[in-house]
């Protein structure tokens, strides 16, 4: 294929991405929106005001990036797992096989579309978040650097599982007893300070806090861990998971014969 | 130059299971190519490879003379394939379904959208366009998957089993638009369990059995090769006992109905003669099954496991 043709290709892919999930907004775009509004009223608005001051700023100042991040997190991963793996069960990843588009047009296609949904549900998020408290961006290009690796490296996450995901409920155990879990340890709600040394220590094996922290610096301009290296370290996860699955799917691990 | 080459190609699944033992097979350009053969005899095996849906083990495929493992994307832009089960999204609209296809091949949106519309219209589909692919009835899935097949405008189209559970009426129109595509200069390969649909469709035909082609030949030499036809024949009136007619075997199927197995060296004018004789009238008579039928279980009894065979190695 010529480049032309790879990009048309490409296109299609995230097109048809973006159309399925803008079709079933209901179960894609609007259950986070409410759910996140709930954290916003709940623990921003009835909890946060008895909690005070958090990193120097209002709780509810301090968990909106987390709550954001989690949201782009949730959804990249979802969005790729669920509409790949859609692809192997209704068989209709053929039409993309017998195609002449090579793997990484395949995957950087499926990658883009989780991307795309991760980001606006971000947006939707950080919209919501506006009608509780009050927020100003310190650092645009770490924001936006952390969003994009991030929602890239759980889009890779999901296609992963999507490969090896042999039923539905393969497709939802990474989500539900890793994804959420480490989210909800990563930092999210609150500053690794607040832990004591085994706690700290243990918490900075899980990946998702050098995401919500970095995020949380390019909002507020505070983090628990150094802003550079967790960008270096996304960057390497994003890679390292880019290669693994397009070599799986070159080799056709799951969807092959 | 061929439409199709395969040497010696072979296929072990994971599970040992050994579908291919090496085939060797060729189509030639323009031709109506029937590829035969009893459930799990490979067929579906080899157009999975064929159409990159399955790893091969050894050998080689070479479509319109690309070779599929170093020029795979040149090979994949010349063949369309109608798989057996439905595959496409459920969820999507007839038009975005064959428009999605042409942008996997790269074609630039406004030629799909052109592409898809003919396509449609030839299928009769047009008027479906709208609908979402799951309202549509059997027949319609399988003239959809034809025009998402057919929208990068391949030179070779293969296509399993595409008149499976098509009506009568429905199946001799894709038959029509099948021999269409044909005479524009289209490489077909089929597989189909009604071998009537092989014997009308198909100048040359390839019989699969036990992931070996054990016969490759054109249609006209095969069934040459049949050396007994069996007719049925109704009677006038009931009788109690089969006539004795010599060089014929005759069975009684019912106190109306003869079976009669006719040697290809003998004439039909002396069964009516000697049934005559005998006081038999015949009201009608037909064919107990298709000719290619009874070749083709022939050639399969031959080739079962255990039995010797002459008719593993392909002419």
């Amino acid at each position: 294929m010529t480049p032309r043709q790879q990009w048309i290709a490409f296109l299609t892919i995230v097109i048809k991405e973006v159309r399925r999930f803008v079709r079933i907004w209901p179960q894609t775009l609007l259950p986070p929106a409410i759910t996140m509004t709930l954290y916003f009223v709940i623990f921003g608005n009835l909890v946060g005001s008895r909690i005070g001051d958090m990193g120097g700023f209002d709780y509810m100042q301090y968990i909106v990036p987390g709550l954001i991040m989690m949201s782009v997190i949730q959804n990249s991963y979802g969005n790729v797992v669920s509409s790949f793996f859609s692809t192997k069960f209704q068989h209709s990843i053929e039409e993309m096989l017998v195609s002449p588009m090579p793997s990484h047009v395949i995957l950087t296609g499926y990658i883009v579309g989780g991307m795309a949904r991760g980001i606006m549900v971000g947006v939707i998020v950080s919209i919501l978040s506006l009608f509780f408290t009050h927020l100003t961006m310190q650092h645009v290009w770490i924001t936006v650097a952390t969003v994009i690796m991030t929602s890239a490296l759980f889009s890779l996450g999901g296609f992963i599982n999507a490969i090896f995901a042999n039923n539905f409920d393969d497709v939802s155990i990474i989500p539900n007893f890793v994804l959420t879990p480490l989210t909800y340890l990563g930092g999210v709600f609150y500053s690794l300070d607040l832990l004591s040394d085994f706690w700290r220590t243990l918490t900075l094996v899980n990946p998702i806090v050098y995401m919500v922290n970095a995020f949380r610096y390019g909002i507020l301009g505070v983090s628990d861990v150094n802003v550079y290296a967790s960008l270096g370290a996304i960057f390497a996860f994003t890679t390292v998971f880019y290669l693994l699955a397009l070599w799986l799917l070159q080799r056709g691990t799951g969807i092959r014969g | 130059m061929s439409a199709l080459t395969i040497r010696n190609l072979k296929k072990t699944y994971a599970n040992g299971t050994e579908a291919l033992k090496g085939i060797d097979l060729t189509v030639e350009r323009g031709d109506f190519f029937a590829l035969l053969g009893p459930n799990g005899a490979g067929k579906s095996t080899t157009i999975g490879v064929i159409s990159s849906l399955v790893n091969k083990t050894s050998g080689e495929v070479r479509i319109l003379d690309y070779d599929l493992d170093s020029e795979r994307a040149l090979a994949k832009q010349k063949i369309g394939v109608v798989p057996q089960e439905f595959n496409f999204s459920q969820f999507e609209k007839v038009f975005d379904i064959v428009v999605t296809q042409a942008g996997f091949y790269g074609i630039p949106a406004p030629l799909a959208r052109q592409r898809a519309e003919k396509y449609l219209r030839k299928l009769g589909l047009w008027d479906k366009r709208k609908s979402q692919a799951r309202m549509l009835s059997g027949g319609m899935k399988r003239r959809l998957m034809i025009a998402r097949a057919l929208v990068h405008e391949p030179d070779l189209l293969i296509l399993d089993e595409p008149t499976a559970g098509v009506d009568i009426e429905l199946r001799r129109s894709m038959w029509d638009f099948l021999i269409g595509l044909n005479e524009e200069g289209r490489t077909i390969i089929l597989t189909t369990h009604y071998l009537e649909e092989a014997e009308s469709l198909c100048r040359r035909i390839a019989i699969i059995d036990h992931g070996r082609i054990v016969e490759n030949t054109d249609m006209k030499s095969l069934l040459e090769k049949l050396q007994v036809e069996t007719f049925i024949l109704d009677l006038a009136r009931p009788v109690n006992r089969a006539p004795e007619l010599s060089g014929f075997t005759v069975k009684l199927r019912d106190a109306a109905t003869l079976e009669v197995e006719v040697p290809k060296t003998e004439n039909l004018n002396r069964l009516f003669v000697e049934l005559a004789e005998q006081d038999f009238q015949v009201m009608s008579m037909r064919n107990k099954a298709n000719r290619l039928e009874e070749l083709f279980v022939r050639l399969v009894e031959q080739n079962l496991p255990g039995q010797q065979s002459n008719a593993e190695v392909a002419s």
